[in-house]
């Protein structure tokens, strides 16, 4: 390696940089700060901006540091008097078209071309001419747009060509007629596209919805984990007066690198929607009451004993996969103290058959980060891009590197990259689909078919689709094998993991899945399952998950954090079972007509932004936030409510002080933090066709949780546009 | 002082006269006692008092909501609230002067790019009832609405010297 390495003089001091490495880097790993507009670490350099020219030694001219790639023994002066004159010159002709309007620009206060101006510009401008206006332009409910304030730095354009895949923006025009837009009329569509506002260096690209109320300045900052989908991205809430107004990404370079979905961005509109219950409702002969929160637990306890007398199995709790895990948690240890086993966190699973050999919780099988690194990656039933839109931009990434990426899917999805094989099939044919692929697996590899699979191969046609496949993932250096979020919605998963995960054995990949909202691993290691408590451990007296506590209905349910008509698999069945049961009560952050008419007790408990709590990913990464912005009305943070719900039936060793003593507590229960094991299956699969409409089980990316539901400005975008036209019947389970 | 000298002093009220010696000095020098509320002290052009917002002549308001009045003001009794009018402009939606915290330091007014806020030479003000020290946005456009000649003839006295 140290072949590689040359040393190169910055300023006089002596620095190390790998050859072919660009002088820009280098400087900004020493600390040396050079002013720059469209160089951008992520993305391609298109040194069209001029603004970080430095003087090399020998060079007639400046030299722009982002294109110049380092040589041995090469000097180079950031600060010297011709650098500086560079500087100061290109700073000029940048602002000979840039508007004087920073007090009313949404970007001022935290804009890089003031910033650089203060710093590198001139005290006053020379130019008395006309200045340039350019009309804005028109992209759709997410980016506002003031293109006069452009310096065609071109970040934007390059980011919907390299990280989001297709060209959304781009340069029209030349020389002082230069603008930037989308060629023809159209909005910017695609999920990371509110990116390209962090990525503007002036203020011609903005959030709208955030546009005019705030500053930069007068905001705090906070880390939080986004909670919409497994992952569990950075990101950082912005809060003006306990209101949180916006969301910028947070960089975390083993997930989510710099970028943020549109999903996690504008989600939090949703928190101060009309319909947010903000005091603890009871129902009662006369109707609903608005109670003190006192009034409200002591009516739950005494209703809950009552109605259950001494049989716990009346009970029925069902939670949220996107509740935290401390949540989760407190909310199992309630349930399983009143004797209840029948919990469960699943709520949009159709197949429950082979829980027996569920790993302690569903993980991905490799780091987020590693996918780049593997050779071959094959998706089954997923609609990635939709579903979770950072590692679809991974698997992107990494297709783009030389990985070859398949699918095998009940639908097209559009991807943006070269596929390797894209294998279609009925949604009902996806088990037939994958037996196929398990038998060229086993003529590739040249080995015996599983005993608990030989059911289901038998007999399978296998194309040449399936040998190729099979052929690159038994070949491949590392390979990976995924369950999209469709596999773990579809009435068949059992035998689709069965067989997916034989697949993966049979060519040495690895075998992992997606999981639903922001911590289904967390909600299982937390013990929200019928047959596992806490940390895995196999339940002492395994109760109903959540379509038996369904279909023979029980008492009294606890409900958290989800809405029964919009967010499990089976609306009509959980509305029936609600209807007649004689004790529900609800943790909530909307008051909505259902829960009204299905529920005795609504209780308001704070959304993700708004508490502190821990939320473990996909990889079991467990990350722990403290809540940002202030909750509405008298909304308290979930853990705290279940603590005291806790406290009033006696559940012992109960007394927790903050979110982090339950998590402690969780950990000690469980000895730690536990890595993701993978799943080890004895499951006879079949290839039966099953019954399911492919937009039955594919939820459309603005709707997967009440939050993002209730953001405004995600659905007036096309892509919620589209799924809403297509959702009534989507919404129909099982056709 | 020597004993005699003090002894004198003593005896005689030197210090009493002494002093009537400025009274009666004073009985006959031209007076400078102001009846205020009669008569009043001249003011500066650049005095500072009770805040105001002002109007272009064509009605709309100055303010943009930019809030460098509210970054800058050092006793933080500036509040602002900004919106997207109607129009699509910026706008406030909620400005707040606390007349309690604030220090007259004429640094909001410094700030302002679009001299929207401004102080006025308006110091005879008082409150009756809690919460009036607090003036609300409205409250701060009428003072600017009614005062405005005024305002508009000490920025031009002052524009000569910026």
């Amino acid at each position: 390696m140290s072949d590689d390495l040359v040393n190169i003089e910055v300023n006089g001091r002596t620095l190390q940089a790998r050859k072919g490495q660009m002088l820009i880097e280098v400087t900004d790993d020493a600390d040396v700060y050079v002013p720059r507009f469209c160089y951008h670490r992520n993305l391609s350099v298109a040194a069209n901006c001029r603004m970080c020219l430095v003087e090399v030694e020998k060079a007639p001219k400046p030299l722009p540091a982002c294109a110049t790639p380092v040589n041995d023994g090469m000097k180079v002066y950031t600060r010297s008097p011709k650098a500086i004159a560079a500087q100061r010159a290109t700073m000029e002709f940048l602002l000979i078209n840039h508007p004087l309007d920073c007090p009313i620009c949404d970007q001022g206060g935290e804009c890089e071309l003031q910033d650089i101006a203060m710093g590198f510009g001139r005290g006053v401008s020379r130019f008395t001419e006309r200045k340039r206006v350019v009309k804005d332009k028109d992209l759709g409910p997410l980016v506002s747009t003031d293109m006069t304030r452009c310096i065609h730095c071109t970040r934007c354009v390059r980011f919907t060509q390299e990280i989001a895949g297709y060209q959304e923006l781009g340069t029209i025009g030349r020389g002082e007629r230069t603008e930037i837009g989308t060629y023809i009329e159209r909005s910017v569509d695609h999920e990371l596209s509110g990116n390209i506002i962090d990525l503007c260096p002036v203020g011609a690209l903005n959030n709208k919805p955030y546009r005019y109320s705030a500053r930069a300045w007068e905001m705090t900052q906070h880390a939080l984990v986004a909670g919409h989908d497994c992952v569990g991205s950075a990101i950082h809430a912005h809060v003006l007066r306990g209101r949180l107004k916006r969301v910028v990404p947070r960089d975390n370079d083993a997930i989510n690198e710099t970028w943020a979905s549109d999903r996690d961005r504008y989600s939090y509109e949703g928190l101060y929607s009309e319909d947010r219950l903000l005091r603890p409702l009871v129902r009662d002969r006369g109707g609903w009451h608005e109670v003190e929160w006192e009034q409200a637990l002591t009516h739950v306890a005494e209703r809950l004993r009552d109605t259950l007398g001494n049989d716990g199995d009346h009970l029925g709790t069902l939670c949220s996969p996107s509740a935290t895990l401390e949540e989760s948690y407190l909310l199992a240890r309630i349930a399983r103290h009143l004797g209840s086993g029948n919990l469960d966190h699943r709520l949009r699973a159709r197949d429950t058959r082979d829980q027996a050999s569920d790993p302690p919780f569903t993980a991905l099988g490799t780091r987020i980060d590693a996918l780049e690194s593997h050779g071959a990656i094959l998706v089954v039933a997923s609609n990635l891009r939709r579903e979770v839109p950072i590692i679809a931009h991974r698997v992107r990434k990494a297709a783009l590197g030389g990985t070859r990426v398949s699918f095998i899917n009940p639908a097209r999805y559009e991807y943006l990259f070269p596929l390797s094989q894209y294998l279609e099939a009925d949604a009902g044919a996806l088990a037939s689909e994958l037996a196929a692929l398990l038998a060229a697996a086993v003529e590739v590899t040249c080995t015996a078919v599983p005993a608990h699979l030989a059911g289901a191969v038998d007999g399978v046609q296998v194309d040449d689709g399936h040998r190729a496949l099979a052929r690159e993932l038994a070949n491949a250096e590392h390979a990976t094998v995924m369950l999209g979020l469709l596999a773990q919605r579809h009435p068949a998963l059992a035998d689709i993991r069965a067989l997916a995960a034989g697949v993966a054995t049979l060519c040495g990949a690895s075998f992992g899945a997606l999981s639903e909202g922001a911590n289904s691993a967390g909600a299982a290691l937390a013990g929200m399952l019928p047959h596992r408590e806490a940390g895995g451990t196999p339940a002492a007296r395994p109760g109903r998950g959540m379509y038996e506590m369904f279909a023979s209905p029980r008492k009294a349910y606890l409900l958290y954090g989800f809405e029964p008509d919009a967010d499990t698999s089976d609306p009509e069945l959980a509305t029936k079972a609600l209807a007649s049961a004689d004790f529900n009560v609800a943790f909530t952050q909307y008051d909505t007509e259902i829960l009204r008419e299905s529920c005795h007790v609504l209780l308001p408990v704070s959304a993700f932004p708004e508490t502190s709590g821990t939320f473990v990913n996909v990889e079991g990464r467990w990350q722990s936030q403290a809540g940002a912005s202030r909750a509405p009305g008298e909304t308290r943070p979930g853990w705290k409510v279940l603590r005291v719900l806790g406290n009033l039936l006696e559940l012992p060793d109960c007394d927790y002080v903050a979110s982090t003593d339950v998590r402690d507590a969780l950990l000690a229960a469980i000895g730690g933090e536990p890595a993701p094991a993978p799943l080890q299956t004895d499951f006879a699969a079949s290839r039966a066709p099953a019954h399911v409409n492919t937009d039955a089980l594919d939820i459309p990316i603005y709707a997967v949780d009440a939050l993002v539901r209730r953001a405004d400005a995600l659905q007036q975008t096309r892509i919620a546009i589209e799924s809403a036209s297509a959702a009534p019947t989507a919404r129909a389970v099982n056709d | 002082m020597s004993r005699a000298t003090s002894f004198v002093k003593t005896y005689f009220l030197w210090e009493l006269l002494q002093g009537m010696r400025v009274t009666l000095r004073n009985l006959f020098v031209r007076k400078v006692t102001l009846n205020y509320p009669e008569e009043k002290a001249p003011q500066s052009p650049r005095f500072r008092g009770l805040h105001a917002l002002r109007r272009y002549p064509n009605g709309e308001e100055r303010c943009i909501a930019c809030k460098l009045c509210e970054a800058v003001c050092p006793a933080l009794a500036i509040t602002i609230e900004s919106t997207t009018a109607a129009d699509g402009t910026r706008r406030t939606s909620r400005y707040d002067i606390d007349l309690f915290k604030c220090i007259y330091c004429g640094f909001c007014e410094e700030a302002c790019p679009v001299d929207a806020v401004v102080e006025t030479r308006i110091h005879e003000y008082h409150m009756e009832r809690r919460g009036e020290n607090i003036m609300t946005k409205d409250k701060l456009l009428a003072v600017g609405d009614r005062y405005e000649p005024m305002i508009a003839a000490d920025k031009a006295a002052d524009a000569i010297y910026r």
